[in-house]
């Protein structure tokens, strides 16, 4: 599956710097920019955002990401105009654009589809309290069920371990983006070295090079399993 | 005069004029809590709609608020693109066919325009938007239309309504829109869309 993404942004600039930005990372990714209006100025263009998922017509699906507020209305709009096939095809995220293009280029670099590319978005927002207000509702479940954990503290499983990265980039943006998928993959807190392992950006900013440390600790339903299953992650070097 | 396409395409060119007048006017109340692009973006915008409809034929009302919202969307910019084009867009829905708008139907024009913007939006009344005329709006022509007025007393308890509506907008805080980054320091200030809310439908009555 190959996952395109439009970069909508009220600049121009801004457009084209988040996708030469992105591609750095992600040079296989089809990305294009529907920055700023028709004359050049700043704001959002439907005709801009309707051509850019035209161009993106290839790719199997499309994320978009979008800056303020009106970028997001005309997205929508444009996205009403779409017949229903291609409609289908594209998603809007609400991760914050720089960040979220930039880890969402990674993911779809790394083989992710639709969903693992919008997670690795949503996992760009600056900390886990936004992660979890972009990647799901909160407040009211539907069908009203309410989780287990209202009748009392339920005991947490605890784990930890240290491990040495042996791969020769270390955590860089391909294993980082895998160990991010993986640890997504649990319900479990997990942290390595004291950020959130579900957050690639956050990963990506340890700079961890071949040869250092990585204390993985997780806490929650799944955490043995979690620790468990990125430490061999780590250990089989990432495919490298 | 009655509420059918000659009126259409006479409010659309009123518009274009109270928002070329009000443009400074839009201009300031969007600097005070917004990007200050308001005025300008919708003057933009209703230039074009003029154009489109001068140089072309109509034969419903629905077909000129057609033309209007998708001018609207490709030109603006803004917010107010999708917004307006959008209530346009629902409006020319609810209008169908019909070469003459009764009042009940102009009620489910201005309803289907307000809901319009408001799932674009979703923004609610109170929410310091653009709402807050338009409902205002919708809500008194309702009441115009089952008292048994006439079209163009509903049209002009609908504009009367936007204006307070606007005016109501001054002592909150945003909730919606760039405003919204300015918390309490919106108070005190006019949302400039639903001004620009009630010129559009202003001119809709000094066109009937």
């Amino acid at each position: 599956m190959t996952v395109g993404i439009l970069v909508v942004s009220h600049s121009a600039a801004i457009a084209t710097g988040t996708v030469e930005l992105a591609r750095q990372m992600a040079a296989d990714v089809p990305l294009v920019a529907a920055g700023g209006t028709e004359d050049g100025g700043i704001g959002t263009s439907f005709e801009a955002i309707t051509e850019g998922i035209g161009a993106l017509s290839s790719a199997d699906a499309v994320v978009v990401l979008c800056d303020l507020g009106s970028a997001y209305l005309t997205t929508d709009t444009a996205l009403d105009f779409l017949d229903e096939a291609d409609r289908a095809r594209v998603h809007v995220s609400q991760a914050p654009l720089v960040e979220g293009t930039v880890a969402a280029a990674v993911a779809a670099q790394t083989g992710g589809d639709v969903d693992a590319v919008l997670a690795a978005a949503a996992s760009a927002a600056a900390s886990a309290e936004d992660v979890s207000s972009a990647s799901r509702p909160t407040g009211d479940r539907p069908g009203g069920a309410t989780p287990v954990d209202d009748g009392g503290p339920v005991p947490e499983t605890v784990a930890s371990a240290t491990v040495e990265l042996v791969n020769e980039s270390g955590l860089h943006a391909r294993p980082a983006a895998e160990f991010v998928k993986a640890a997504a993959k649990h319900e479990a807190r997990v942290r390595v070295n004291g950020v959130d392992a579900k957050s690639l950006l956050a990963i990506m900013a340890l700079a961890l090079p071949q040869g250092a440390t990585v204390t993985i600790e997780a806490d929650g339903p799944d955490a043995q399993d979690a620790v468990d299953t990125l430490v061999a992650l780590v250990r089989s070097g990432f495919g490298e | 005069m009655a509420l059918d396409t000659a009126w259409a395409i006479d409010w659309v060119r009123r518009t274009a004029a109270t928002i070329d007048d009000h443009r400074a006017e839009l201009v300031t109340l969007d600097r005070e809590i917004g990007d200050g692009d308001h005025g300008e973006n919708l003057d933009r915008g209703f230039r074009a709609v003029v154009e489109a409809v001068d140089s072309a034929t109509f034969d419903t009302p629905g077909a000129v608020f057609k033309t209007v919202a998708t001018k609207l969307i490709s030109t603006v910019g803004g917010a107010a693109g999708p917004l307006f084009g959008t209530a346009y867009l629902k409006a020319a829905q609810a209008a169908g066919d019909t070469a003459e708008l009764d009042a009940d139907t102009l009620v489910a024009v201005l309803t289907a325009a307000r809901d319009g913007v408001v799932s674009r939006g979703k923004a609610e009344v109170g929410d310091k938007t653009m709402v807050d005329a338009w409902s205002a709006a919708v809500d008194a022509a309702s009441t115009a239309a089952a008292a048994g007025e006439g079209p163009e007393r509903v049209l002009a308890a609908a504009a009367d309504a936007a204006v307070a509506g606007a005016e109501s907008t001054e002592p909150l805080v945003a909730r919606k829109g760039r405003a919204s980054y300015l918390g309490e320091r919106a108070v005190g200030h006019r949302d400039p869309g639903a001004q620009s809310t009630a010129y559009i439908l202003r001119a809709a009555v000094d066109a009937a």
